[in-house]
């Protein structure tokens, strides 16, 4: 897909939470062997974090980089599947707090990992027509695995906050194009009323993850008559170290392009944030010219894929706010009990 | 916490807004009706820096309900770029890292939950500088 007009990332932000739990102590506490963890540790939202709490932080580090007002933004698009209430969007009170209401679209979306990657193509498809000036999506989660499960290896909590506008002299990365590849495929689920997800085994690699991923990719790069090889930079979704690494493989992409923006060995899946807090790391370092390739990853299932040129502006605005690694050093480790508590797995 | 109550200061709540006298020019947080220092009644809403310093702090460790589960906690007057003086809670900080001095910024974070199926409340809090 490609829009009539040029849009283009003009501001983005990130947020990790301050907590983090080893992997290793998660295995002590079950009795698992640690010898073939799949990251190294995660973080873990606060007892005074939730999802919208971590995409208001990422939100205002995303408006100083852009340097608007906040009442000029025309859409703030939350998505995420740890939404604080069934019935209540996150998206009026992140809008709100950052100063966006009330001349605004809000709404949330919900894909599991690809919430927010969704919201890039809406974001997209607004500024390009002309609906709005400036549209915000944002990918945040404070992921749940229930206690002893594979899933809590990884499930952790972050956010990124990205700002679109029509590709000026303020654009960091402008949008070549995109691609969204979709089936129905039950790899994941969560149902209503129930507290942690369910996975399907035999679904999860190659029939969910890498399908959707490779094709997307694949796709994109046809569309655009790009190769592989175009790209300096390559962020895939996160659901653990290897998974990226294999799929860089299948498309022929070097592991030093993926590297740049895998953050998940210190903080684990981030479901929604995961691609986009890798996208910020890419861009964190990136050069004018780069060209990088962005592909989410969300079960049920389905991937979004971009490619995204990086403009002169990233060099002035991406010291306008915190990096990605200044969240990665930024570390409380906590044991297996505070993390109970802090994520609310205790009956009181 | 009351809804409407709630509702009512939420603007305070998530952007830190003060009101300032139009007369004297002193500011304030929370939004006062008459400014103590000339007594005026003309004030006008003013956002208010979101930087400030840790000024005097207490740990709480016997909390009011639904607060049991992040005793300890400090609560602390942070004194902001503007000489603003306000009173809110620091997170993200263990109990023996607190320094009255330290440098802290505005953040976003929500109160506990004290009604099973009630609203969920945020409101402004201080945490160490990032970055």
């Amino acid at each position: 897909m490609r829009p009539d007009d040029d849009v283009g990332i003009i501001g983005y932000g990130v947020y990790v939470p301050v907590y983090r739990i080893r992997t290793a102590e998660i295995a002590r506490v079950w009795g698992k062997l640690n010898d073939d963890l799949p990251v190294e540790e995660k973080a873990v939202a606060g007892p005074d974090e939730d999802a919208v709490t971590i995409a208001i932080e990422a939100a205002r580090y995303a408006i100083r980089r852009a340097g608007i007002r906040p009442d000029e933004i025309g859409a703030v698009y939350v998505g995420t599947e740890s939404k604080p209430y069934a019935v209540k969007p996150c998206s009026t009170i992140v809008a709100e707090a950052i100063g966006a209401t009330p001349n605004v679209l809000a709404a949330d979306y919900e894909f599991a990992c690809k919430a927010g990657t969704e919201a890039f193509q809406a974001s997209i498809g607004l500024v390009a027509s002309g609906m709005v000036e400036y549209a915000m999506a944002i990918g945040v989660d404070t992921a749940q695995g229930r206690p002893a499960d594979a899933l809590e290896y990884t499930a952790g909590s972050g956010g990124g906050a990205f700002i679109f506008a029509k590709k000026s002299h303020e654009t960091i990365a402008y949008v070549e194009g995109s691609y969204s590849f979709v089936t129905d495929t039950p790899d994941f689920w969560r149902r209503d009323g129930d507290r942690y997800p369910y996975h399907m085994g035999r679904f999860t690699g190659e029939p969910a993850y890498f399908r959707h991923t490779v094709m997307a990719a694949k796709s994109l790069m046809a569309e655009l008559g790009l190769r592989p090889s175009d790209f300096d930079y390559a962020v895939f979704h996160q659901p653990n170290c290897k998974f990226p690494l294999k799929a860089a493989r299948y498309l022929g992409i070097p592991e030093e392009k993926v590297k740049p923006g895998l953050v998940c060995s210190m903080i684990g899946n981030t479901y929604s944030g995961s691609s986009m807090i890798g996208l910020a790391a890419v861009l964190d370092v990136a050069k004018p010219g780069d060209r990088i390739l962005l592909v989410s990853y969300g079960s049920g299932a389905g991937s979004d894929a971009f490619s995204f040129v990086v403009q002169d502006a990233i060099e002035e605005k991406r010291d306008r706010a915190p990096k990605v690694s200044a969240f990665l050093s930024r570390r409380k480790e906590i044991d297996y009990s505070m993390y109970a508590k802090f994520r609310n797995k205790i009956l009181m | 916490m009351v809804t409407s109550a709630y509702w009512r200061t939420r603007l305070h709540r998530y952007r830190l807004v003060g009101n300032r006298c139009a007369v004297c020019g002193k500011a304030f947080f929370p939004p006062r009706l008459v400014c103590s220092y000339c007594g005026s009644t003309k004030l006008e809403e003013c956002k208010l820096p979101e930087r400030g310093r840790l000024v005097e702090y207490t740990v709480v460790y016997s909390a009011p309900k639904g607060y049991d589960v992040v005793v300890p906690y400090v609560v602390g007057i942070v004194e902001l770029e503007n000489g603003v003086r306000v009173v809110a809670q620091i997170t993200d900080v263990d109990v023996n890292e607190v320094k009255e001095g330290m440098e802290v910024e505005l953040t976003i974070r929500k109160l506990p939950e004290q009604l099973e199926g009630g609203m969920i409340c945020y409101t402004y809090k201080f945490r160490p500088v990032i970055g």
